[in-house]
């Protein structure tokens, strides 16, 4: 298979690539192409104009800002995220989760940005972002617009991202507490996916309140309520059992599409596997964390 | 639409090449019809199975699913590249002490992506090999033979069969051959 033919532009700055956008009917950003190339490939998506990213500066930077949010440009490789050190030590979740997507060929030039723009469901980071409670900056013509990671899906495929915006960056403010991201994957794609941070209270004992995202069971992360209310004020070692309380009862107001990763029930069943191995692993860093 | 052409210049197993390419011209055609290095195999064509792996400015990539453009001022490195034309590199030869080929049609992207392996890690753990290559398909060998092989590499499992020869460590360098 082999893409139509389009026009290729490498511009060196983001105002450059923002007007290049703009100039036709059809242009994309352009970056890893691990999701891009195949859809042009396969000609499900056209394309007039490619608008090359990777020769703008300071796309793809990982550092901690004053305020200790950690931000992750949006060029950042799923490699780059995988073996940051910085990342393995303020976010191990977040590396982990990289360190798993797809394959090595993948994550060597596939970004984060592509795949949270690309918004397929049936991927990872967008679910441990919004479990996470990051922000999303995007540039446009119109000036830089911050959403929440919570908004950014709207369903398969589509964000909301204008066609002529650049996500530039990815902000995380600093946790509170442990993280965790699960996913059980079918191929090279998650079926089901979990992501879980945890606010713990002073003394770290306590969990104060938690934020749970289930991904790719629908069109877009999603979160349950009821999940995170029986675990709010709960003791770190206690969590376990207040989750069998609510379980699997609760999972119920998941929307799951039946697809080729499996049946609803079948995808409820793992994502009350991974919730559960979620639990464990925040409680047993909230423990570590104590230590 | 007028179909754009691009000169592009990089490096091609060490030595420095040029071309004229339309922009939508995929890697592995350029390498494959341009420049006739055939060890280089389209197979899924999306991203799966890893036959046509080649190393892009020191990273893998699925050359079916790159630009010819993105190798532009950067850094190619295919199968002929890891070893003189009339020679195996270390890896392609544990590969045949092995048994890690059968049909063949695989192992240049397997030699290319545990190359990759080595140049990162020189002693990975079984757990490491694995997750290295699970993004490359066998359908001959059931992936035994080419663990076994890989696994021969590792410094420890060759010092242990190699106990009367303490100073013969494998050379950790990066293999970086060439075309002549």
């Amino acid at each position: 298979m082999r893409p139509a033919a389009f026009e290729y532009l490498r511009p060196t700055a983001r105002n450059e690539a923002i007007r290049d956008v703009q100039g036709s009917d059809a242009a994309f950003f352009y970056a890893g192409g691990t999701e891009l190339l195949l859809a042009l490939k396969m000609r499900v998506l056209r394309a007039d104009r490619l608008i090359d990213l990777k020769r703008i500066p300071d796309l793809d930077s990982i550092h901690l800002s004053e305020q200790g949010d950690l931000i992750v440009g949006a060029r950042a490789t799923h490699r780059q995220i995988e073996t940051s050190a910085l990342i393995q030590e303020a976010l191990p979740a977040l590396s982990q989760l990289c360190s798993q997507v797809a394959n090595i060929r993948v994550r060597s030039v596939g970004t984060i940005g592509g795949n949270l723009c690309f918004a397929e469901p049936h991927a990872d980071p967008a679910t441990l972002l919004a479990a996470l409670g990051a922000r999303l900056h995007l540039v446009g013509p119109e000036g830089e617009r911050v959403v929440a990671a919570d908004e950014f899906v709207l369903g398969e495929f589509e964000t909301v991202r204008g066609e002529h915006e650049m996500l530039t960056h990815i902000v995380i403010p600093p946790q509170a507490g442990p993280s965790s991201y699960r996913r059980f994957r079918h191929g090279e794609r998650p079926s089901v996916g979990v992501g879980m941070s945890w606010r713990l209270a002073k003394g770290g004992k306590v969990i104060e309140s938690v934020r749970i995202r289930f991904g790719a069971l629908g069109p877009r992360p999603q979160s349950v309520e009821a999940v995170e209310r029986c675990l709010a004020g709960v003791e770190i070692d206690n969590a376990s059992d207040e989750l069998a309380v609510v379980l699997p009862d609760a999972l119920d107001a998941l929307e799951v599409i039946s697809d080729r990763h499996g049946g609803d029930d079948y995808k409820r069943h793992i994502a009350l596997t991974l919730l559960k191995r979620c639990v464990a692993d925040c409680r047993e860093a909230a423990v570590v964390r104590r230590s | 639409m007028t179909v754009q052409s691009l000169a592009i210049g990089f490096t091609l197993n060490g030595r420095d090449v040029a071309a004229e390419v339309p922009a939508n011209r995929l890697l592995i055609d350029l390498l494959r019809d341009h420049f006739k290095l055939k060890g280089t195999k389209r197979s899924c064509d999306m991203e799966v199975c890893g036959a046509c792996t080649v190393l892009l400015n020191g990273e893998p990539v699925s050359s079916c699913t790159t630009l010819a453009a993105d190798a532009d001022q950067g850094a190619v490195v295919t199968i002929e590249g890891l070893c003189d034309p009339n020679g195996l590199s270390r890896i392609q030869q544990a590969f045949v002490e092995h048994g890690g080929a059968q049909c063949g049609f695989c192992t240049p992207g397997f030699i290319v992506a545990v190359t990759d392996l080595f140049n990162r890690n020189p002693s990975p753990s079984d757990d490491e090999i694995r997750h290295h290559l699970r993004g490359n398909l066998c359908r001959c060998t059931g992936y035994v033979k080419i663990f076994e092989a890989v696994k021969s590499l590792v410094p420890s499992a060759r010092e242990g069969a190699m106990k009367s020869a303490a100073t013969s460590q494998p050379s950790l360098m990066p293999i970086t051959g060439k075309v002549s």
